[in-house]
């Protein structure tokens, strides 16, 4: 990446991931933050995390890819089982490696 | 030799510093989160690698930015040629989740003096939060125990993308094959881990759809950000009728 976009892009990743880091911990203590406001944080992370992953598996070069060869699609749903029963990232991680090798010799 | 009686005598006083049991207790109760830490910055180092950053660039971003999810986001859509614009935008959105993990620690790390706010706060993540949590409360000096906490397990995030970084160099992953699989998994299990309601499962399911809507129509990684949004607002908007 080029060395002045990058430059630009930590920056800017410092500033707003150190703000909401360090904001409420130094005013909060007398304020709380409104009930609604809350509420709505609370659904960012679920919201996100399934914004990123359904491009992740259903795009291939901004177009869909529902298809048997997909693998990376094939692979989810093995490893979404893993992720229920573990809930742990190292086990779900590597069984997915291993579910997306056995599926792409498979097929 | 009274300067160097001085000396002595701050020596001794930083070393009952780094000898305070809360201090102590902190570094021993990150080792967990390092253990964990290991094969994620690993992971996130040669993913960088492969999708274009410097090994150098890499763990600098481990240095400055230390949030693993965002820096793993901003692999992905770095990859996918985003803006800079957006890759800052979907970094304060993943990160938002810090105002609340600050504010219900806020409740333990009350009244210190202001310059303790941004070291602390800077070492807030989603697993120095939950280990601090439970382990907080019988802590006799609190801010110190969270600083010996959250700096181990800033050190050990800092090591391990800087070997998955660095070692990219030396082996020849290339791209493509099950590499590109690692974060779709994160992905999964996070969002596994996220989930403790039906609200979020609609929340989730929609914000799914709405990112692959948006990814078809609209250019630039924002369909990300929308459908986040979107689905957060969806959430409010269940929860208030329900």
């Amino acid at each position: 990446m080029e060395i002045v976009k990058f430059m630009l892009m930590i920056v800017g990743m410092v500033i707003v991931t150190f703000i909401p880091r360090v904001l409420p911990l130094a005013l909060l203590g007398k304020k709380e933050l409104p009930e609604k406001v809350v509420l709505w944080l609370s659904f960012i992370p679920a919201a996100v995390l399934a914004a990123l992953l359904a491009p992740s598996i259903l795009l291939k070069n901004g177009s869909l890819y529902l298809s048997l060869e997909n693998t990376s699609l094939i692979a989810f749903f093995p490893t979404l089982l893993v992720a229920y029963k573990t809930k742990s990232i190292f086990y779900t991680v590597s069984g997915g490696l291993i579910f997306y090798l056995l599926i792409s010799f498979l097929f | 030799m009274q300067q160097r009686e001085e000396k002595i005598v701050n020596k001794k006083k930083l070393t009952a510093r780094l000898n305070d049991p809360s201090l102590k207790s902190g570094v021993k109760d990150a080792l967990p989160i390092i253990l964990g830490y290991l094969p994620i910055g690993i992971a996130y180092g040669m993913l960088a690698v492969n999708k274009g950053l410097t090994p150098l660039q890499t763990t600098a971003m481990s240095i400055f930015v230390f949030a693993g999810s965002a820096q793993l986001v901003s692999i992905e859509m770095i990859a996918a040629g985003a803006a800079v614009a957006a890759i800052v935008v979907m970094t304060f959105l993943v990160n938002l989740r810090h105002l609340l993990l600050s504010a219900s620690l806020s409740l333990h790390l009350r009244n210190l003096p202001l310059y303790y706010y941004p070291f602390l706060g800077f070492l807030i993540t989603d697993e120095s939060f939950a280990v601090a949590m439970s382990k907080i409360e019988s802590q006799k000096n609190k801010q110190r125990y969270f600083l010996g906490l959250g700096f181990t397990a800033y050190l050990g995030w800092v090591f391990s993308s800087a070997v998955g970084a660095f070692l990219t160099e030396f082996i020849d992953l290339g791209s493509g094959g099950a590499l590109d699989f690692v974060l779709p998994a994160m992905f999964v299990v996070l969002l596994v881990m996220q989930i403790s309601s039906r609200s979020e499962i609609i929340v989730a399911v929609f914000s799914a759809f709405a990112s692959l809507f948006f990814a078809l129509t609209i250019n630039g990684s924002w369909n990300i950000i929308l459908a986040t949004v979107l689905a957060a607002f969806l959430g409010v908007y269940i929860d208030g009728n329900s």
